[in-house]
């Protein structure tokens, strides 16, 4: 989609995407725009200066960390075999653009894949994608299909002699499986349960027990592209603190929602006016989820001009994470919106430890209570000491004391409305009904 | 205070108690162990953390500041400052128990928990006084019966991953696991496979509620109505401490007890609910004698004291001690076996005794082989052998000690959730020999599976260097092996043989038998050879007088004199002969053709049914004294209820008997009879109940402290023919089984597999028989219809019948045996 804004909007990932939407997923399309060039690079060299080159672009993973790529790799434990998990098991309300770069621009993924698995010195990745994703998956294992006929991946990749093959697994449907260590277990086989840390990271210890590099889908997808036009050309697209482009999957109520490739900086205000198009029926703005569900909420009021970096975010007590921006106007109850977020992420628990797996259902159930009018007095209260024995101090990020910081993650719409809008709470249980009803 | 830092000591405070811990332990064990109490429900000490109830949360100062967590899954760094009570770690663990329980029923009233139970406790130490919930609780049906011992109450159940994880890790057999997620998230069983474990009970024991409920013990009792009494199982020879729990006179619980030289807190279910038979209504309350018209009828203990001292004294005169022959004793305490042994030797003058029932391998092997292992040193064994029984059905906590080795298995590890094994400190090499599969094949390194009457062959082979991967597995010490007979249709002398091989290797042995007492029975002179103490028949032990001096006969060479009428007279102590001896033609020809038979015995059995008089004898948890496990750890048993009727202990008996015949065995209490032992026999002097009872509460090593040990036997090898037939027998024990406690414990007795025959599917198919149809086996002395069960473990050529089952045939020991299909 052609738009107009006050800013320079450069595309590297969905590029292709938009410039050939009929067959960019096609290998075809793939080569005679300059596919597989960043991997042919990648491979004439050494591991090091792969992780050199990564960290020094400044690329942060997408999955919602934000964490250093490069830094990340450079953690990778001696012990062999080591293996790579491209993480497509994006399942956050709201969230919705791996899907898009694995279904229009698969063989960048396995670009990406090659490059990262080449500086990992890993020779089996495994792509683990969201169980409902069946659609896009059977796209990517043509791809990968593909790409095995071509010689680009199996015994010898591109010519090289390197052996890399890739397997695509589809998860079973539970969120949780997008935390990396419950994504090891369920690719593994177990219950999709987070493990203990430490370690911190599978770098250390993680699939079957190996060396392990979990990179999201949108990360590997800018690796060809690092590669191809260099770390200068990468780290002038975006803001100087935070490199590159980024995806924004915008949704709710902004007259454009959409997928949208964005360099870091912009403001929140030039991403609702003039990315998505203002607010539906002209409403005022009431609030917006910035960074998937788990991110504590923002307001037009303290927020609007705040630029879109992870420190502006993380500085206002929030952060971008996974990218999902859901925007709510004037005519969104508060209780209700954060019903549905808190619902989730019970629905989402998997159970293991008692304050997430217990505490967010109870959360869920207060918060439908006072959305029922049968709130008391009291509940206000309860909302905040429930969701303070989950995450204790109600700091966010969260001082975590589970496991993953799924149940944490809970309390932020808790806290978001109970700061800003704790008068339409009470409203509730004092009418004993909701006033948008 | 020393300025000198050891390398392998960490320093943490603790509530500002200084602490000293090896680094990597983990801080909930450290802080235990120095007097601080951290609560928690899903950390075991005998078990991985998992970091899953919260519970455990306290206060450590970091790098960046004040972090809450976790103290089970925490190991401990040197200079760490743990707060374990201050606000913010109280309200966590408030809010966690509050947690817990807006899902709980609170039916403690009617909850066999109630009074003992974690939840209540930690509930009044810790967690709120009221509840805020106020909607509906999570509602399962309750409880649910996930196998024939163990119901389920699912609304109890907090979720602490104890039950699964010990299925999963400890016994191996992961049946209950956790499904849904969430708030939905509950335990149960797979669907049409019940929760068949033998050592399901053990989860009953560690669940923190009333959650998991031992079927037998069920609205039995509450908790602050038990009386209990630390004892020793009366099932294995491992020696498994429990606690006997009692109301009313009645046993109505076992729990394990954590010795860590032993069975480490675990027990077989055959253990924790074998204790029906302690109550049992077919109890002998009353001697019997057998009348002219041949019926037994009850008599005074008088009378029928003075029946056995006429005949017993009448055959003694005429033919000589050497007439008489005693066996049995396996079963009871030291104090009753040294009493009989000293019966036999100083007032019948025979030698002609033996506790083994020809399945054992020999006396001296089993009392002192040497270099015997201990059970704890399977753990830190390099390699380890099984070359005798399946030990998840003979021995199965020694099974639980094997597993745990062989996985690299580390209560420790905080790593987890990966089965993958190269995160876990490499386990001990496991390699296993037995005829068919067995319980440990799933973590052994090396199966090697031989026909019956092919062990010798096979033994020869790895001799030979045949196996060059067992031979490498052997050279990385230290070396562990558990060696005893695989089969009744294997030669007894096999054992030695491969006990001779392997200490030639480096190995330690530890010898295996059965019956719980075997070992204590031996050391206390109970077999042809042997004299209290590790002694050999006709070496100085002067203790008692004149005594013969040549060996005796053992249990089959008994028989067989009875059979031919060379002995005359028979006393059975505790001794089912006909069950028990594997031919048991011979059993029965011996018993119908003996002059006189008496037998002291808690039960009816089919021995019994050729005996002149019985007497009813005290059993498990109604007698004080000792017993030995198989490495040698003498331990206490306790009495706790009254005995049955007007049963009396073994010793007692017999001293009454020897007195009639005009001789003393001279003591007047089991305590006189310990202290006797610990005086007279050399590898047991010092071992005293005292000792036992202040200063080795987890038992003696025999030979203790200076004691000696006169036998030292060091197995040699000896030539073993093979035996060559189409097809053998295979005949092996299972867990539960026909034996004579398992028959008056209807909870068990109803679990044993029964009778059939295994085939492997070639040979079935050879023969023309499919799974479910009928063969008919025949061996040398015996034949029986069984129903055909397809066995791919089995070596081909060999037909498996289970040992002593519930209306099974008793084939024999001889492994030649034709089988044929029927119809």
């Amino acid at each position: 989609m052609t738009l107009t804004t006050s800013f320079e909007r450069p595309l590297v990932v969905t590029k292709r995407m938009v410039d050939y939407p009929n067959d960019s997923h096609t290998l075809e399309r793939y080569r005679a725009t300059g596919g597989y060039e960043g991997a042919r690079k990648a491979l004439g060299m050494t591991r090091d200066e792969l992780v050199e080159l990564v960290k020094e672009s400044g690329l942060l993973g997408r999955g919602g960390a934000a964490f250093s790529a490069g830094m990340k790799w450079s953690l990778l434990a001696p012990a062999r075999p080591a293996y790579l998990i491209v993480n497509g098991d994006e399942s956050e309300p709201g969230t919705f653009k791996d899907r898009q770069l694995i279904e229009r621009d698969p063989h960048q993924i396995i670009e990406g894949t090659i490059i990262a698995a080449w500086a990992n010195e890993v020779n089996h990745a495994f792509i683990y994608i969201r169980g409902e994703y069946a659609k896009p998956a059977r796209r990517l294992q043509a791809a990968i299909d593909e790409a095995y006929a071509a010689g680009i991946l199996g015994d010898d990749v591109l010519g090289t002699g390197y052996r890399l093959d890739i397997t695509v697994h589809l998860g079973a449907g539970a969120y949780i499986c997008g935390e990396e260590t419950a994504l090891i277990n369920s690719l593994e086989g177990r219950r999709g349960e987070p493990r203990l840390k430490p370690p911190y990271f599978p770098a250390a210890i993680g699939l079957y027990g190996q060396p392990t590099i979990v990179n999201n889908i949108e990360t590997v997808s800018n690796l060809p592209h690092i590669l191809v036009n260099g770390v200068d050309w990468y780290k002038g697209l975006g803001h100087p603190e935070d490199t590159g482009t980024f995806m924004i999957s915008l949704s709710g109520h902004v007259n454009r929602p959409g997928n949208y490739e964005l360099p870091h900086g912009i403001t929140w205000r030039q991403l609702f006016e003039e990315v998505g198009g203002g607010i539906r029926n002209g409403n005022e703005l009431k609030m917006w989820i910035p960074g998937g569900a788990s991110a504590p909420w923002f307001t037009p009021e303290e927020h609007l001009d705040l630029e879109i970096t992870k420190g502006a975010a993380a500085g206002a007590g929030s952060m971008l994470g996974s990218g999902a921006v859901i925007v709510m106007d004037e005519t969104t109850c508060v209780v209700r919106a954060a019903e549905r977020v808190v619902r989730f992420f019970a629905h989402e628990s998997c159970g293991e430890c008692t304050p997430c797996r217990e505490g967010t259902s109870w959360l869920e159930m207060i918060l439908r209570r006072i959305e029922a009018g049968q709130g008391r007095p009291i509940d206000a209260d309860l909302l905040l000491d429930v969701s303070d024995n989950i995450n204790i101090g109600l700091t966010f990020p969260p001082r975590q004391t589970t496991i993953c910081p799924l149940g944490p993650s809970a309390t932020s719409p808790i806290m978001s409305i109970m700061n800003y809008y704790k008068d339409e709470v009470l409203q509730h249980i004092e009418l004993g009904r909701c006033p948008f009803s | 205070m020393t300025t000198e830092q050891k390398t392998d000591t960490v320093k943490i405070t603790v509530d500002g108690l200084e602490m000293e811990a090896r680094p990597g332990d983990l801080l909930i064990r450290v802080a235990q162990d120095n007097g601080v109490y951290i609560p928690r429900f899903c950390w075991h000490p005998r078990m991985r953390p998992v970091g899953m109830c919260r519970m455990c949360l306290v206060q450590v100062e970091g790098p960046r500041g004040p972090m809450i967590v976790p103290a089970c899954t925490t190991p401990v760094a040197d200079g760490m400052v743990v707060d374990t009570q201050n606000d913010t770690v109280a309200k966590a663990q408030e809010g966690v128990l509050e947690y817990l329980l807006i899902n709980h029923p609170l039916d403690c009233p009617v909850c066999d928990r109630g009074g003992e139970c974690p939840l209540q406790d930690q509930t009044m130490a810790y967690g709120p006084g009221e509840s805020r919930f106020v909607e509906e609780k999570r509602h399962y049906e309750k409880p649910i019966q996930i196998s024939e011992l163990v119901l389920l109450d699912r609304e109890r159940c907090i979720l602490c991953a104890r039950c699964t994880r010990f299925s999963e890790e400890i016994s191996g057999d992961p049946l209950i696991e956790f499904i849904g997620r969430g708030y939905n998230t509950q335990v149960n069983t797979f669907p049409n496979e019940p929760f068949r474990s033998y050592f399901s009970g053990n989860t009953v024991q560690i669940c923190p509620v009333g959650a998991l409920l031992g079927a037998p013990y069920r609205f039995r009792a509450r908790p602050w109505d038990l009386r209990e009494v630390a004892s020793t199982c009366p099932h294995c020879s491992a020696g498994d401490s429990i606690s006997v729990q009692v109301s009313q006179n009645e046993v109505l619980r076992l729990l394990g007890v954590d010795n860590p030289h032993t069975n480490q807190s675990w027990l077989s279910d055959k253990c924790r609910f074998g204790y029906e038979f302690v109550n049992s209504a077919e109890r002998l309350a009353a001697p019997l004698v057998r009348g002219s018209d041949g019926e037994l009828r009850e008599a005074t203990w008088v009378e029928a004291l003075d029946i056995v001292a006429d005949r017993l004294g009448g055959i003694l005169r005429e033919h000589g001690g050497g007439a008489v022959a005693g066996l049995g004793g396996a079963r009871g305490t030291n104090e009753d076996a040294y009493a009989f042994s000293k019966f036999m030797r100083t007032v019948v003058g025979s030698n002609h005794v033996d506790a083994r029932m020809d399945d054992a391998p020999a006396s001296q092997f089993l009392a002192a082989v040497v270099d015997r292992a201990r059970i704890d040193d399977i753990d830190s064994a390099a390699t380890i052998v099984v070359w005798g029984p399946d030990l998840k059905e003979e021995h199965p906590t020694l099974y639980l000690r094997v597993r745990a080795a062989a996985t690299g298995f580390d209560p420790n590890q905080v790593v987890s959730n990966s089965d993958g094994l190269k995160i876990r400190r490499p386990g001990a090499r496991l390699i296993v020999m037995h005829p068919r599969r067995t319980g440990l094949d799933d973590v052994a390194r090396h199966v090697l599976r031989y026909r019956p009457g092919a062990g010798g062959e096979l033994l020869t082979s790895l001799q030979a260097g045949d196996h060059p991967e067992i031979d490498e597995a052997l050279a990385a010490g230290p070396v562990v092996a558990l060696v005893g007979r695989a089969s009744m249709t294997e030669d007894p002398r096999l054992a030695e043989n491969v006990a001779a091989w392997l200490r030639d290797k480096g190995a330690k042995i530890l010898p295996l038998a059965r019956r719980a007492n075997t070992f204590g029975a031996l050391d206390m002179g109970l077999a042809p050879d042997l004299l209290p103490g590790r002694v050999p028949v006709g070496e100085g032990f002067e203790s008692w007088g004149e005594i013969p001096t040549t060996v005796g006969r053992d249990t089959r060479g008994i028989l067989e004199g009875l059979r031919d009428g060379d002995i005359k007279a028979l006393i059975m102590v505790g001794a089912d002969p006909v069950a028990d001896v594997p031919d048991s033609h011979l059993a029965t020809e011996a018993l119908a053709n003996a002059e006189f038979v008496v037998a002291i015995d808690m039960f009816h059995t089919e021995s019994t049914a050729y005996a002149d008089v019985i007497l009813p004898a005290l059993g498990f948890a109604e007698k004080e004294g000792t017993v030995t496990n198989l490495e040698g750890r003498v331990q206490k048993v306790n009495d706790i209820v009254a005995g049955e009727g007007q049963s009396r202990a073994d010793w007692s008996i017999l001293d009454d008997i020897a007195r009639r015949l005009g001789k003393e065995l001279g003591f007047a209490t089991a305590a006189e009879i310990a202290k006797e032992i610990s005086e007279v026999a050399p590898a047991y002097r010092g071992i005293t109940w005292d000792l036992l009872e202040w200063d080795e509460p987890m038992g003696a090593i025999v030979p203790y402290g200076d004691a000696t040990q006169p036998l030292q036997y060091v197995p040699v090898t000896t030539s073993l023919p093979t035996v060559a037939a189409e097809m053998v027998l295979h005949s092996a024990r299972t867990l539960y089984d026909d034996g004579v406690l398992m028959r008056h414990t209807p909870w068990l007795h109803r679990l044993a597999p029964g009778a059939a025959a295994y085939l492997h599917p070639d040979d079935a198919f050879r023969l023309g028989a499919r799974e479910g149809h009928r063969v008919r086996v025949v061996t040398k002395h015996a034949e029986a219809e069984l129903e055909v069960r397809l066995d791919e473990t089995l070596h081909r050529g060999v037909v498996y019948v289970p040992f002593n089952q519930p209306d099974g045939p008793r084939l024999g020991s001889d492994p030649i045996v034709r089988v044929t299909a029927i119809g």
